[in-house]
């Protein structure tokens, strides 16, 4: 039977959601689900983690040198961990993206990057070229399964459970060439972009940061959360972290709206799998309409307006 | 220091891609190649490394058939100073690429080793980690800033939550992203002068054996297509159609 552990993914005392999607993913594999929670006072976290329906067990590893989200600290203590596991899993976002390659290289095992849907316990599917081709990728048998999960192809697991927590001292040797610095956040007081329901975005047809609290108004009545195109972030109306598509954030919400945004590959890559796409844009010819579940051509800054007397 | 730059030749970002009918792969034949957006911008930044006299060579290096002495000579016509291409027909997954790279960095010592986050073709974001992880140096992934000063560098770096800043030893590996800098355009009279700077070509097996490339890659398919939409003509209309559909 298959024994999975899944590096869990957290920030100030809060599991993020994208663990509880790679447990969806991991329960889909089968076996017995574990998740390691590594930080520098992680009880919070694990009992969040305990909660989670699937999962076995919580190992909670604590010590300082994992108060920071650092791969150099972390991903020697994951490797040293992977024995007696069949797959390591964690997810396809940053922190993910960071730790668990040098994990497995560690552990001399190739990566399968971003699984969308689970074949059997060592095959799957993965978007490559920018989710324009869908390819299957197996991993051979008697080989640790190290993969990221494509969170926005997975549901959250349900909470309910209470899984035994386990207290585990860190082991492996950590190197002191890696230094935190510090976290630069804008922090916005909106949902999260990744978890949002509903998600309202803006691109280069703003035209300013200021023209951007057009967005922000509407998304702030919609209870939404608030990305941009690359070409927003770019000209610096936005900060890098609201970035949806390609080389951003990939999200999956019920609802997703693009104003003034024409919908070049890279950012329809981080919208396809939302519910509903409306597309409001003044060129009838922009790409995005032909993706678009809803589409208005007109000049946002008056829709917006229109929009949002309409919700009151 | 030296400055050693992994570059991938890629289907050009610009080429919608297709997948053959009978599942076997994207069809390139014609395609336009280019180097991964994101190593050209690796290679950018080492190139100011040298210019700001932080590094006084920069090393361009691809895997792949002769095909990528084409992208390692555009390289050279940037301003790398010399090339080596890793000899292969084979496609590398990114473990055999670390351990191929890995190879490479202990013969040339750089202080620091740049790649881009992810090529754009597998879109794995894995090998930088992994050349990393092998080599027992510090890693920075996803580099929208990086400021050297002697023996470490100061990187900022894109992550979900905003920017990160780590201070790393180097010798390290840096991964690039977007808004690290914009590639400069390679002028004609570049190009000639890239004929004539070195560019050797190592065998693969010089300088790894080939265990590592062990994912089986099925069945290609294109991706599901969403249903078509519809347009509506003002505000009113689309309010009524997710009214409808129970969104608002």
């Amino acid at each position: 039977m298959s024994k999975l552990l899944i590096l869990a993914e957290h920030a100030n005392g809060k599991l993020n959601p994208a663990t509880a999607k790679c447990v969806s993913c991991a329960v889909k594999i089968g076996g017995d689900v574990h998740i390691a929670v590594f930080s520098d006072s992680g009880q919070a976290v694990a009992e969040q983690a305990a909660r989670l329906a699937g999962v076995s067990k919580v190992l909670n590893i604590e010590h300082a040198d994992f108060t920071d989200p650092l791969a150099a600290m972390i991903a020697p203590e994951l490797a040293a961990l992977a024995s007696g596991y069949s797959h390591l899993l964690a997810p396809s976002s940053m922190y993910g993206k960071d730790v668990l390659p040098r994990a497995a290289a560690l552990l001399g095992v190739n990566q399968v990057s971003d699984i969308m849907s689970v074949n059997d316990a060592r095959s799957f599917t993965r978007p490559v070229y920018a989710g324009n081709a869908i390819i299957e990728v197996s991993v051979p048998e008697d080989m640790l399964v190290a993969a990221t999960v494509r969170t926005a192809s997975w549901a959250a697991a349900e909470e309910g459970n209470s899984a035994e927590i386990e207290q585990l001292a860190a082991q492996s040797e950590r190197p002191s060439h890696t230094r935190f610095v510090e976290l630069q956040s804008e922090g916005g007081d909106g949902p999260d972009l990744q978890t949002a329901s509903v998600v309202v975005s803006g691109g280069r047809a703003l035209g300013s940061a200021e023209n951007f609290e057009l967005i922000y108004q509407l998304a702030k009545k919609l209870k939404a959360g608030v990305g941009a195109s690359r070409a927003a972030v770019d000209a610096g109306y936005v900060p890098n972290d609201m970035q949806v598509g390609q080389t951003g954030k990939i999200i999956s919400p019920e609802l997703y709206f693009a104003f003034g945004i024409s919908g070049a590959i890279q950012h329809i890559t981080g919208i396809k799998d939302a519910g509903t796409i409306v597309a409001v844009n003044k060129d009838a010819d922009a790409p995005i309409f032909e993706l678009a579940d809803i589409g208005l051509v007109g000049d946002l800054f008056q829709i917006i307006p229109e929009l949002e007397q309409a919700l009151d | 220091m030296k400055v050693l730059v992994f570059i991938k030749r890629v289907v050009d970002y610009n080429v919608r891609v297709k997948v053959r009918p009978d599942g076997s792969g994207v069809d390139t034949d014609g395609v336009k190649m280019s180097i991964n957006p994101f190593d050209e911008i690796a290679l950018e930044e080492a190139l100011r490394m040298r210019e700001a006299g932080q590094a006084d060579e920069v090393i361009v290096v691809s895997a792949g058939t002769s095909d990528c002495q084409q992208q390692l000579r555009t390289g050279l016509a940037m301003g790398a100073d010399r090339a080596i291409q890793i000899d292969t027909d084979k496609p590398l997954q990114p473990l055999t690429a670390a351990r191929a790279f890995q190879a490479l960095v202990e013969q040339q010592q750089p202080g620091v080793v740049l790649l881009g986050k992810q090529a754009i073709d597998d879109d794995n974001n894995q090998t930088g980690q992994m050349l990393a992880a092998l080599w027992g140096r510090p890693q920075a992934t996803n580099a929208a800033k990086i400021e050297l000063s002697g023996d470490t560098a100061r990187v900022t770096r894109e992550v979900d939550a905003g920017l990160e800043v780590l201070d790393i030893d180097l010798p390290a590996v840096i991964t690039t992203d977007l808004r690290l800098n914009t590639p400069r355009f390679v002028k004609l009279p570049d190009i000639m002068k890239a004929k004539k700077k070195p560019l050797d070509v190592v065998a693969l097996d010089g300088l790894v054996s080939d265990a590592g490339n062990d994912l089986k890659i099925g069945n290609w398919s294109p991706p599901p297509q969403r249903g078509k939409g519809i347009m509506v003509d003002d505000v009113a209309g689309l309010v009524t159609e997710l009214k409808s559909r129970g969104l608002l």
